[in-house]
């Protein structure tokens, strides 16, 4: 992952040079579009508007194409990714166990809805089917550490512990 | 040879390549269609075009499935008849149901269907949320709810239009078409051509309805309202009323807006023929500077600036190019100044108390005449643009019976004009009515073709090219005499496009450039009647030189009106009040800056 750490050393300028780099050497190429979208989310991480403008450009191709192509595939992002990310889980369990007012709380205390992020970069919010953790239903998951048995009022002691 | 097959039992042989959808339109057997568009790669999409193929499991679509030797296809059955209407009710299912209060009411694709097909009940719900409207643009509005995702829209705004604005976003049942990154449209390159509009087949996009405004001003006892219409009205309003494509029906036209209440009954042709006096002009004065005087800040070749979906879309797109468009304005826009000071003055009414309606076959002229920049009379030039099938509304909503109104005459002295103003609604007319009259300025002679058509520029072939030789010009002209002039004509913003690149390539090079944004030029604007196919535009385009043959003047520079309105008012062509109120220019709008700066 060599990349990342080189992420975190480019400046914005730097990184777009290096997706030009990679579209200028593949553009005539058909279907290229995905391997650079691939490409650009790797550099920055999301997609957002200037880089998804940026590669319409580069591509001579109109950005509702590219539009049309990152709201297509789940693995592009148009938000960036947080620091922790919050996973509610939405499987039937959890759900009859009131995930939806865990889903609202997190919504009220930080602001963000699914699929977006906070401002200070430090929570993502996002939505799964089943963390199989039915037995502490409703569970969430921060990161990679499983937290049950949420109730609003818990959720607030548990967002602490990443502040 | 061809292949031999049977549709409905009925035999026929059909060249290789012919879709099912094709061979059946030959024998006279009509297959329902929403996402197909002819000319377009077909998605395929909607299905409500299966057929039953013999020997194949599943029903086909009709329109991309090619034929086979030998097949036998039923397009008529009990099979087929259920496949229709469940996609039918799929489509109702998640579609509001406001035909009554729908601007398709009784022209939409699908309620058509669904009555054919004797929809009775829709057995599916969907509980999508309600979507907002897009009306942040002066020309179009959106109704993403009516959307039922044939994507004829998207494909002639990227495959017609080279423009891409529209696309789809998401997948599934969540997709919505929509402007790219953004919302609204007016937060994206759009040029307002409405050839989506044009082509979709439901409520989803429509213009923007000024029709209630337009009878305020005409119940409004302080104001005076007249009214102008484009040359491709004429051959098209009919088409509103039942009338066969191509029907002329100017002389009803006039009959039906003076019974609207309208002060005056005038003619966007006399603007044209004013464009063409003051666009010859500036062609001559261009060549004059750059083979005479050698200035090298004078730009050719220069292009043709009439249709404001090409203005918007050099300005997004070319601004490099921003000094080789005429600074002429539209012909509906010269109207607009003048009516607003020469003939407002001449009838001693208040520029602020007059009204100018223009009836138009196009979305843009909305966006047009509500630029910032055209107010040349001291107030907006021009106030209102209805498109065709606006004014189609209003008068059956004034209860005329427009077919059997009697045929009447348009006003003096703005309603006086020539042949050559007719063709401006015809992809290539600009070029063939500017020629007549920049001849006849350098040679004293008329145009040399045969009726005066310059046959190479017309016609529905995407780019076209002519050249003419300038021989025995007058004193005043020497400077042209033997010079060949190389123009070309390009309809469909697409092929403006290819036009425009092979000219920044240096591939090509011309002295004068005809661009109309809507494919077939005004005849086939975003505002027309539905459906405008190839063969509804070859009606109309057909019907326009008639009206052209059929006048005494077919010349610009012979318009008497005009002569006296140079006479009493305007003095020279290019002279500095035609300067002030009939000359414009153009901003850089792929500066962003810029582009707020004169947001419409
Ligand atoms: S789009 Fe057609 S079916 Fe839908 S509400 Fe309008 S008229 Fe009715
Ligand atoms: S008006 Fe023209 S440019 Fe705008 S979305 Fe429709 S087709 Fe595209
Ligand atoms: S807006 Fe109209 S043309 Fe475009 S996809 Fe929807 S229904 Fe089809
Ligand atoms: S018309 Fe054939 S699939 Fe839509």
């Amino acid at each position: 992952m060599a990349t990342n750490i080189q992420e975190t050393e480019l400046t914005q300028e730097e990184k777009f040079q290096q997706l030009m780099k990679f579209i200028e050497s593949n553009r005539e190429k058909k279907g290229f579009l995905i391997p650079a979208l691939h490409k650009a989310q790797e550099i920055f991480g999301y997609l957002p508007a200037e880089v998804r403008e940026f590669v319409a450009e580069q591509m001579n191709i109109p950005v509702s194409t590219v539009m049309g192509v990152v709201t297509f595939y789940s693995f592009f992002r148009m938000n960036p990714v947080g620091k922790h990310n919050i996973t509610v889980c939405m499987g039937t369990a959890c759900y009859v166990r009131g995930a939806k007012k865990i889903v609202e709380a997190v919504e009220n205390t930080l602001g963000i809805k699914p699929g977006e992020t906070t401002e200070d970069r430090m929570f993502s919010l996002s939505i799964q089917r089943c963390l199989g953790a039915c037995g502490l239903a409703p569970a969430i998951m921060i990161d990679h550490e499983v937290h049950g048995r949420m109730t609003p009022q818990k959720l607030e002691q548990v967002l602490e512990l990443y502040k | 040879m061809g292949l031999k097959i049977e549709i409905n039992n009925i035999p026929l042989e059909v060249e290789k390549g012919t879709t099912i959808l094709q061979a059946a339109r030959k024998v006279g057997i009509n297959i329902p269609t929403l996402c197909y568009l002819e000319g377009l790669q077909n998605p395929g999409s909607c299905r409500v075009c299966v057929v039953e193929v013999e020997g194949a499991n599943a029903l086909q679509p009709a329109c991309v499935t090619e034929v086979n030797e030998g097949m036998k296809i039923r397009t008529n059955n009990k099979r087929v008849r259920n496949a229709r209407k469940i996609i039918l009710e799929l489509l109702l299912s998640s579609h509001p149901w406001e035909c009554n209060t729908c601007d398709r009411n009784q022209s939409c694709e699908l309620q058509t269907l669904a009555e054919e097909y004797g929809i009775r009940e829709v057995r599916f719900q969907s509980t999508q949320e309600k979507l907002p409207l897009d009306e942040s643009t002066p020309g179009i509005v959106r109704d993403p709810n009516k959307c039922i995702l044939c994507r004829r829209c998207v494909a002639v705004c990227q495959e017609i239009q080279k423009v891409g604005t529209l696309g789809p976003r998401y997948r599934g049942f969540h997709t919505v078409i929509s402007p790219g990154q953004v919302d609204l449209l007016g937060d994206a390159v759009c040029v307002q051509c409405g050839q989506c509009a044009a082509v979709c087949p439901v409520g989803a996009i429509s213009e923007r309805d000024d029709t209630e405004k337009v009878w305020e001003a005409l119940e409004d006892p302080q104001k005076y309202v007249i009214v102008q219409t484009a040359p491709a009205i004429r051959a098209a309003l009919g088409e509103c009323f039942n009338l066969p494509p191509g029907t002329l029906v100017k002389g009803r036209m006039v009959a039906a807006l003076r019974r609207l209440g309208f002060d005056k009954v005038f003619d966007t042709n006399f603007g044209a023929d004013l464009t063409i006096v003051e666009e010859g002009h500036e062609l001559l004065s261009r060549l004059k500077k750059k083979l005479v005087d050698e200035d090298k800040t004078v730009k050719l070749p220069m292009f043709t600036s009439c249709s404001p979906g090409w203005i918007n879309y050099m300005e997004n797109f070319y601004p490099e190019l921003r000094d080789n468009v005429s600074t002429c304005k539209s012909p509906q826009q010269m109207f607009g100044a003048v009516a607003k000071t020469y003939f407002a003055d001449e009838i001693g009414i208040r520029k602020e108390d007059m009204v100018v309606v223009s009836i138009m076959p196009c979305t843009a002229k909305k966006f047009e005449c509500n630029r910032p920049e055209m107010v040349d009379s001291g107030v907006q030039d021009v106030d209102y643009v209805l498109t065709t099938r606006e004014l189609g509304k209003m008068i059956k909503q004034a209860g005329l019976d427009f077919v059997n109104l009697p045929e009447e005459e348009m006003d003096a002295p703005l309603g006086i004009s020539t042949g050559a103003a007719d063709i401006f609604a015809n992809t290539g007319g600009v070029m063939e009515a500017a020629l007549r009259t920049v001849y006849e300025i350098v040679t004293g002679k008329e145009l040399p073709f045969e009726k005066l058509h310059v046959t190479p520029v017309q016609g529905l072939e995407g780019v076209k090219e002519a050249e003419l030789t300038i021989k025995e010009t007058l004193p005043d002209w020497k400077f042209l005499e033997g010079v060949t002039l190389k123009v070309a004509v390009a309809h469909g913003l697409g092929n403006a496009n290819k036009i425009v690149e092979s000219i920044l390539k240096g591939e090509r090079e011309y002295h004068f450039i005809e661009i109309m944004a809507c494919p077939g030029g005004c005849i086939g604007g975003g505002g027309q009647p539905r459906l405008t196919t190839d063969e509804v535009r070859k009606a109309r385009i057909q019907a326009i030189y008639k009206e052209d043959e059929g006048r005494k003047l077919r010349k610009s520079h012979e318009n008497p009106a005009l002569k006296e309105l140079y006479n009493e008012f305007l003095g020279q062509p290019l002279g500095e009040k035609s300067h002030q109120l009939l000359h414009t220019h153009y901003f850089d709008k792929k500066n962003k800056k810029e582009k707020e700066k004169v947001k419409v």
